[in-house]
């Protein structure tokens, strides 16, 4: 089959970063800083949700089969 | 009337209007047949990115998430948030593994995950273990749905089953009615309603309680003055482990459910599963605020209504804080979001629980030859059957027995990782060895489960997830979630009976899929027209 068939790009390795990084608890378990008022643990991980946003849109931008 | 008047008519008249448009929906994007399963079970195949983003975000974010999130985050604090993390991790954890599924389902005409295992392990048994297990985990969510609704009803000081009965039989009847489509169309509804009013409640309410800085402070004068050592704003070494493992475990989870993978084999292509994997994260954000509406409480000082037993229903935490926070006529509006957010879900996991039964048990075991009309009629009637065991269920038993068959029915899903998801991407395992498996992970959940106690409402067994791993006579206060370590002990034995199986000669089952079916896509030729209801 053409290569363009298969779910195989480096790319895909990308989507890993947003699945390690919001499950590493030592980089936001604390209180401070705080950003509006909100502890560090809340703010950064709701910061992560950008992160996974972007990821996943930028290796799907990548990886589109062209018509 | 007791006070909630402007409540309880805002209310009752947002749910008939909404129940008026699942009758409706029958009607909507014009179905030629809806008497065949595929028409009635899936929509027709056809949803769009908008579509499916709303039926696949009504499905996953839950009335029960909604109370029950807030819930723990008032009473337990950071560990409560890890639905937060646990709805980051999801999507690109599934990005890849959805789109196959979705291509394998149409160029095969799968319905079910047990659909696809029955075909690439060729193993009925198998598929019957994967399918029992789907069933006995959506029956309690279904349930929980209803926890949700009368949540809200306890919070207007309505106590009697006679308004849950009538919400249910509105949603048993459309549902028969619509299929598919009426969630669908339901779930525009509800996600706007939702919206609105956490935005509304997290802009007024911090406003009106001095902000966030100092809701966050009283949460934390609050736990540091509990007697629990596990509780607090942020992680403790105990229990970090727990947050992980519990984030990720339901992250793998999630789309093991039945119900998530009805929303996402609706979408037209690949294309528009991908788009959602980016765009459904904007639920997580609204789930992040969400949770955070415990804190508002604790800082607002809300009592939660006192059930039957004399025990506080901490369900009712959140109602009670918008009763005590919004003016009449918009608490109203909160609760019908909430209402009408358990009718989404509960509509599209009793259907997913009705084409499991018809697919893999009714056309597998008791007739082999059943036409396309005969399965869509079976499918109906259980689905019916489905909603009234969960109407029951509330009514007979505990609602404390759903809540812990619904933490049972997590851990258990889990245990059809290795036959669903990697069988997506490898054919290595015997289908003999995913059997042991799955009987392994099973019994070692149920007994890490079982060890379990709850010391906040004396429960000795089944109180929660977090297994502490003194229990394996490891020398440390750290809780892992039990669902990890059962999905572990499954992947183990599933490796070593395949091999024991393999040297013993036993034979393999048939493989009906290729290579090639798990990348199809929307205009290949193998990619089936199933899909009887053209689009305008």
């Amino acid at each position: 089959m053409p290569d363009d068939k298969s779910d195989r790009s480096p790319w895909y390795w990308l989507l890993l970063v947003p699945v390690v990084i919001p499950l590493m608890t030592f980089l936001y378990n604390a209180d401070e800083p705080r950003l509006f008022g909100f502890p560090l643990f809340y703010w950064l991980q709701m910061a992560f949700i950008a992160l996974g946003v972007a990821t996943t849109t930028l290796v799907y931008r990548m990886t589109r089969r062209r018509p | 009337m007791n006070g909630h008047t402007t409540e309880l008519v805002i209310f009752t008249l947002l749910f008939l209007v909404v129940s008026g448009m699942g009758f409706v929906a029958a009607r909507w994007r014009r179905p030629k047949d809806i008497e065949s399963l595929h028409e009635w079970g899936l929509g027709g195949r056809n949803f769009g990115s908008w579509i499916t983003w709303f039926l696949v975000g009504g499905d996953l974010y839950t009335a029960y998430t909604f109370v029950a999130v807030p819930a723990l985050v008032f009473g337990a604090g950071a560990l409560g948030f890890y639905a937060l993390p646990y709805t980051v991790v999801v999507y690109p954890l599934v990005f890849l593994v959805l789109a196959r599924m979705w291509s394998v389902s149409h160029v095969h005409g799968f319905v079910t995950p047990a659909d696809f295992v029955r075909a690439r392990f060729g193993s009925p048994t198998l598929a019957l273990v994967i399918a029992l297990t789907g069933l006995v985990a959506t029956m309690p969510y279904i349930a929980l749905q209803l926890v949700g609704i009368e949540a809200v009803l306890k919070a207007m000081g309505i106590t009697g089953h006679l308004p849950i009965i009538i919400a249910f039989a509105i949603l048993a009847a459309y549902t028969y009615q619509s299929g598919l489509r009426a969630p669908a169309l339901i779930a525009f509804v509800k996600d706007t309603l939702i919206y609105i009013v956490i935005l509304a409640a997290v802009i007024y309410i911090p406003a009106k309680l001095g902000g966030w800085g100092s809701i966050f402070d009283a949460a934390k004068a609050k736990f540091d003055a509990s007697p629990n050592p596990a509780d607090g704003i942020t992680l403790t070494a105990a229990n970090q482990l727990q947050y992980i493992t519990l984030a990720f475990g339901s992250a793998l989870a999630l789309f093991l459910y039945p119900h998530s993978l009805t929303g996402v084999l609706a979408s037209k292509n690949r294309g528009v599963i991908k788009r959602n994997m980016a765009a459904l994260p904007a639920y997580s954000f609204l789930l992040g605020l969400i949770a955070l509406l415990g804190f508002m409480a604790i800082a607002a000082g809300t009592k939660p209504v006192i059930g039957a037993t004399g025990k506080p229903d901490t369900n009712t935490i959140i109602p009670r804080l918008f009763d005590q926070m919004f003016p009449d006529w918009f608490t109203g509006i909160a609760y019908a979001a909430v209402g009408i957010g358990a009718l989404v879900p509960a509509a599209i996991m009793s259907i997913a629980a009705a084409n499991l039964f018809t697919r893999n048990i009714y056309r597998e075991y008791l007739n082999k030859q059943a036409t396309d009309a005969q399965e869509a009629k079976v499918s109906k009637l259980v689905s019916l059957v489905v909603k009234v065991g969960a109407v029951l269920c509330i009514l007979l038993l505990d609602p404390q027995f759903s809540i812990d068959l619904q933490l049972i029915g997590g851990v258990i899903i889990l245990q059809t990782l290795p036959a669903v998801a990697l069988g997506l991407y490898t054919r290595w395992f015997h289908r003999g060895g995913l059997i042991a498996g799955w009987a392994a992970g099973l019994a070692a959940g149920m007994w890490m489960l079982y060890l379990i106690p709850n010391p906040a409402n004396g429960k000795a067994h089944f109180g929660g997830s977090a297994f502490a791993l003194k229990n394996l006579g490891l020398d440390t206060p750290m809780t892992i979630y039990a669902g990890f370590l059962a999905l572990a002990v499954n992947l183990v034995v599933s490796v070593l009976a395949t091999l024991a199986f393999r040297a013993a000669k036993v034979a393999e089952g048939e493989d009906a899929t290729s290579r090639d079916d798990y990348f199809a896509d929307e205009g290949d030729p193998r990619v089936k027209e199933l899909d009887l209801s053209a689009a305008h």
